[in-house]
């Protein structure tokens, strides 16, 4: 999106500052949900695998698993439903979409920490 | 309502209920009234306004002329606003700006789609074509026949006028109505307007105040 015009309309509901977290992190999603009157937040939990898009229309897809069963929610960035992204664990990742994650099972889903990636590092 | 104005392109903003809302960025107006017509001048009435300004050395002189009894430079976009009963409220050299869109819930858009060259039935006329095997052979995407004896009673072996075949498609004139007016911008000459409308980016389109009056 390169015209400064359409820059000028999405700003007004674009969010000023995103949550910093990066590609394999694992996140809370604060989501807000409306059931007729009443708002509640929910938190989705999960590893970011990938992001894309820029500006308004930027989204991160976020993969957990339930029941064995591999469950991914897309989320908009800028949607005034998403409260709040917040990082639990940092996962070391080589790569900007973790698409492969899908087809490993069990232990082999989780990434390294990167912190404790260094730790290792030094012990020996 | 009506004003001329140019499609800036399309982009996305969130509604009052944190849906995504795609939106089409018009750059409406400033327009300068060229010529205001009424029943006893010209038969009936109108507004005739111009968008844009066109540099005097890339204009023919009557246009120039003319936009100079409204004390104006020749416009590049000139499109009359039919007003029926209505008197003209206006004069020449005045401005019409998006100010007068506020308040309005639907707009139609005129614009000029996008050209296509010449385009065969498939895509022209959402024709089916041809299998691609089972033993088709060189018409995949072939109109197929014209006419038959038991289509064609009455007509002398002439194929019926209106039958659906390749041509020239697009570049035409394409109204899309009841849009959703979304904001108006006063500021930067924006309408903010729900939905695609016709044409390319940077293409002249003309925007009218819908007749329904619920958003």
């Amino acid at each position: 999106m390169k015209n400064q015009l359409l820059e000028k309309v999405a700003a007004k509901s674009q969010k000023q500052t995103l949550p910093k977290f990066k590609i394999g992190d694992t996140v809370d999603v604060h989501c807000l949900i409306k059931e007729g009157e009443k708002e509640r937040v929910q938190i989705f939990n999960g590893t970011v695998i990938s992001r894309r898009g820029s500006g308004i229309s930027e989204t991160i897809t976020v993969r957990r698993i339930v029941n064995e069963q591999g469950v991914e929610r897309i989320f908009p960035l800028h949607s005034p439903n998403i409260v709040d992204i917040k990082p639990v664990r940092s996962g070391r990742s080589r790569k900007a979409k973790l698409y492969y994650l899908r087809d490993r099972v069990g232990r082999s889903t989780r990434l390294k920490d990167e912190h404790t990636d260094q730790s290792d590092g030094t012990k020996e | 309502m009506m004003l001329l104005g140019k499609k800036i392109g399309m982009t996305q903003v969130y509604d009052e209920n944190g849906r995504i809302c795609p939106v089409t960025v018009v750059q409406a107006g400033p327009c300068t009234v060229l010529q205001v017509k009424t029943t006893q001048s010209d038969g009936y009435n109108a507004v005739q306004m111009g968008f844009e300004d066109v540099k005097p050395s890339r204009v023919k002189k009557p246009a120039e002329g003319h936009a100079k009894k409204a004390g104006a430079m020749a416009k590049r976009f000139v499109r009359e606003w039919r007003l029926n009963d209505k008197q003209p409220q206006c004069k020449p050299g005045d401005a019409i700006t998006v100010a007068g869109f506020e308040g309005v819930k639907t707009v139609d858009v005129v614009g000029t789609s996008k050209g296509k060259g010449f385009a065969g039935t498939m895509k022209r006329h959402a024709f089916g074509g041809f299998p691609a095997s089972h033993g088709t052979e060189r018409k995949h995407r072939a109109p197929g026949s014209q006419s038959g004896h038991g289509t064609d009673r009455g007509h002398g072996g002439n194929i019926k006028k209106g039958k659906r075949m390749s041509g020239h498609m697009g570049h035409s004139t394409v109204t899309t109505k009841n849009h959703k007016l979304i904001s108006v911008d006063a500021e930067n000459n924006l309408l903010v307007i729900k939905g695609a409308i016709a044409g390319p980016n940077g293409g002249y389109v003309i925007v009218k105040a819908g007749k329904s009056a619920v958003g």
